[in-house]
């Protein structure tokens, strides 16, 4: 049985929305809503969904980023939410975060080397010449020329920066990284890169990741676990293979079915399920189930009672009253 | 605002176009080279190819590698600065070099474009509805209940719902999803020949993309016009063009009918391409083909084969170092722009299709 590392329960957000003069609160952004998952050490859990369906909430309520509302955040069996402002810092150590965007997460007037040395210098995690010393071996590390430690972010392609900013989140050595969105600004050449670079270091380290990206290909190549979002809930949750292979929720379907294969005679052969209508409100989430707004198989019942995510005899939990099992992927 | 009648050329164009048999939009030799402080950047090189009717063409490439400079000049839509030479020419008529004036009815009238960013292309102080009215009366003189009429039909066909009362909002109003479908109402209001779609889906989540795919197979049904989409996403262009062209450093390196560039793709940067995707009906124990290095800079393109410092196929250093490799046909309808385009060894099915899984140990 593999070690949990990070145990999430009950995660809800709610950011209010003000407005007026003196700005009263009006109305609840309802972002996460009771959000379960968690991840084993050494292994990718991928979240994937639309945007604003809370996945990357969850991300920053996992390194308490921003406070949750309500919930639990458990990383190694100790509570992350109510830490003190000293003690969440020496657990951030091992927790750390890559950001999507390479050119908005670098500082532009810093050199390579104090980026990436600036967690060290932080924490006080190392002596200066020791820290040196791990520049250059993260900058390798991580497939970057240790002599270009003194160039500026500029200087630098998309998907080297996004390494820098993976050389920085590793430079404590961290245990669990939260990965948004890390390859989605970058050309499919250089994603490969990236990506190959994450899973290599993840075997080397024995890092653990929460994955979250609404590219379900790269979730589905890097994940062993996935989670779908839909609207601040996970709507279903399993083994990567089986979510892909045996997706139960209408929700997962639909957005599988959506993915373009590149495959020309696959995809003229595909049916895809094109959902009508957009994304409802967070503000003014749909009673009951959230999905059944733009769901076909939505009844009385998806109205009335919101539908639990348990297992429904699939082989993993769905939150569906009329979960079953459709391949729409490889059909 | 240009709000000049429909000038002669236009009704000369027409009359022209009347018998004309060869390709709708022929491009020849295209060059876009734009100068700077630091140099020429030579945005794009010798592009070639023609688009018939009712077709799609997908333009495939990734960043830099100026397939979105190829849009807009074929639109003339560059800054005065940009140097372009070579030839546009639609149903035989040349429109490189035409007059603002003369491009002013082609626009949006034969030749629509719809672009990646709906939020910046619709004007925010106009009603959705009179902006589409606008494109209408541009082009045409028609009463105004006409054009409200057409107006309300257009938001229909792109699938907007309760068409009477969105015509009346802001785009702020819509959602990302709905604005790119009003714009694609936009550029098919006058029914053009051709539609040039720049990354249209690029900024959508996948179920809103599924959307708008779907309505540009549906208006291209109806109108019969050809589609040109610029894309960086494959699995986009396997779903839905004829033929392929795939761009690398400004310059074309491989065309083919779609089938052909999926199954037998004939440049190594095409190959590549392919086979750095990651699959979501693939395996996940494969590991991700990276194509080495960065594309290159456009001031400096690479000697002879532009894509030679990143190719693991490549023979140095001659031929590909020494000489540039033209873009030559390799098979009926099959062009490639590589030296050694017959002797690359046949993709693996494991690496590009899944339907037989009996082949998967290959390679």
């Amino acid at each position: 049985m593999a070690e949990t590392i990070l145990e999430v329960t009950d995660l809800v957000k709610e950011f209010p929305v003000r407005a007026g003069l003196f700005q009263h609160q009006v109305a609840t952004i309802k972002a996460v809503s009771g959000v379960s998952l968690s991840v084993d050490k050494g292994e990718t859990l991928g979240i994937v969904g639309e945007s604003g369906c809370g996945k990357s909430t969850t991300g920053r309520l996992i390194l308490r980023l921003i406070p949750a509302t309500s919930g639990s955040v458990k990383f190694r069996g100790e509570e992350v939410l109510d830490q003190s402002n000293r003690a969440i810092r020496a657990l951030r150590r091992q927790m750390q975060i890559v950001f999507q965007d390479p050119y908005a997460s670098l500082d532009p007037r810093m050199t390579v080397h104090a980026i990436i040395a600036e967690p060290m210098v932080i924490h006080r995690s190392r002596r200066r010449k020791a820290i040196a010393k791990r520049v250059k071996e993260l900058m390798e590390l991580v497939g970057l020329k240790a002599e270009h430690a003194s160039r500026f972010p500029h200087e630098f392609s998309g998907g080297q920066r996004q390494r820098i900013g993976i050389a920085r989140a590793l430079a404590l050595d961290p245990e669990l990284l939260v990965l948004d969105e890390p390859v989605s600004a970058l050309d499919v050449s250089i994603q490969a890169g990236v990506v190959n670079l994450l899973e290599d270091l993840q075997d080397e380290l024995g890092l653990s990741y929460v994955f979250i990206a609404h590219d379900l290909s790269v979730v589905r190549h890097i994940s062993d676990a996935a989670a779908v979002m839909y609207l601040g809930k996970i709507v279903e949750i399993g083994p990567a293979a089986q979510l892909y292979e045996r997706p139960a929720h209408p929700y997962t379907q639909a957005l599988l079915s959506a993915v373009p294969v590149p495959d020309p005679r696959k995809e003229r052969a595909r049916k895809r399920i094109v959902l009508t209508g957009d994304v409802p409100s967070p503000i003014a989430p749909p009673s009951g189930c959230r999905f059944r707004t733009r769901c076909w198989k939505a009844t009385e019942l998806c109205a009335q009672e919101e539908p639990a995510l348990i297992d429904r005899g699939h082989g993993h939990p769905s939150a569906c009253h009329y979960a079953e099992v459709v391949d729409v992927v490889s059909a | 605002m240009n709000d000049a009648p429909v000038d002669i050329d236009l009704e000369l164009d027409l009359s022209a176009s009347a018998g004309w048999s060869g390709p709708l939009l022929e491009v020849r030799d295209l060059s876009v080279v734009f100068p700077t402080d630091d140099g020429q950047v030579k945005a794009v090189s010798n592009l070639t190819f023609e688009l018939y009717d009712n077709e799609t063409l997908g333009i495939v490439g990734e960043s830099g590698s100026g397939k979105s400079v190829t849009s807009m000049a074929i639109l003339g839509l560059l800054p005065s600065s940009a140097i372009v030479t070579g030839s546009v020419k639609l149903r035989g008529r040349e429109l490189l070099g035409l007059s603002e004036k003369s491009m002013q009815p082609v626009r949006g009238k034969s030749i629509a474009m719809v672009f990646q960013d709906a939020l910046t292309a619709l004007n925010p102080v106009y009603t959705v509805g009179s902006q589409i009215s606008e494109a209408i009366k541009v082009h045409e003189d028609v009463p105004d209940d006409v054009v409200r009429a057409r107006v309300l039909e257009l938001l229909d066909t792109v699938g907007i719902p309760n068409p009477a009362r969105r015509a009346d909002q802001y785009p702020h109003e819509y959602s990302g999803g709905m604005r790119q479908r009003a714009m694609i109402a936009m550029t098919i209001a006058n029914e053009p020949e051709v539609l040039i779609a720049d990354e249209p889906t690029t900024a959508l989540d996948v179920t809103i993309q599924a959307q708008v795919l779907e309505v540009f197979g549906r208006i291209q049904d109806r109108t019969k016009s050809s589609i040109i989409l610029i894309t960086h996403d494959l699995g986009v262009v396997a779903g839905v063009a004829d033929r392929v062209l795939v761009m690398y450093a400004g310059r074309e390196v491989e065309l083919a009918s779609v089938d052909d560039l999926f199954y037998n793709p004939r440049h190594p940067y095409a190959r590549g391409l392919l086979a750095s995707l990651p699959r979501v009906d693939g395996r996940r124990d494969a590991r991700l083909n990276r194509i080495a290095g960065q594309p290159p800079s456009l001031i400096v393109i690479p000697s002879g084969c532009a894509f030679h410092p990143r190719c693991n196929d490549a023979h140095l250093p001659s031929p590909c170092q020494t000489e540039r490799p033209e873009l030559r046909e390799i098979d009926v309808g099959h062009l490639s722009a590589c030296h050694f385009a017959e002797d690359l060894p046949a993709l693996s099915t494991s690496e590009l299709s899944a339907d037989e899984p009996g082949d998967a140990s290959v390679g």
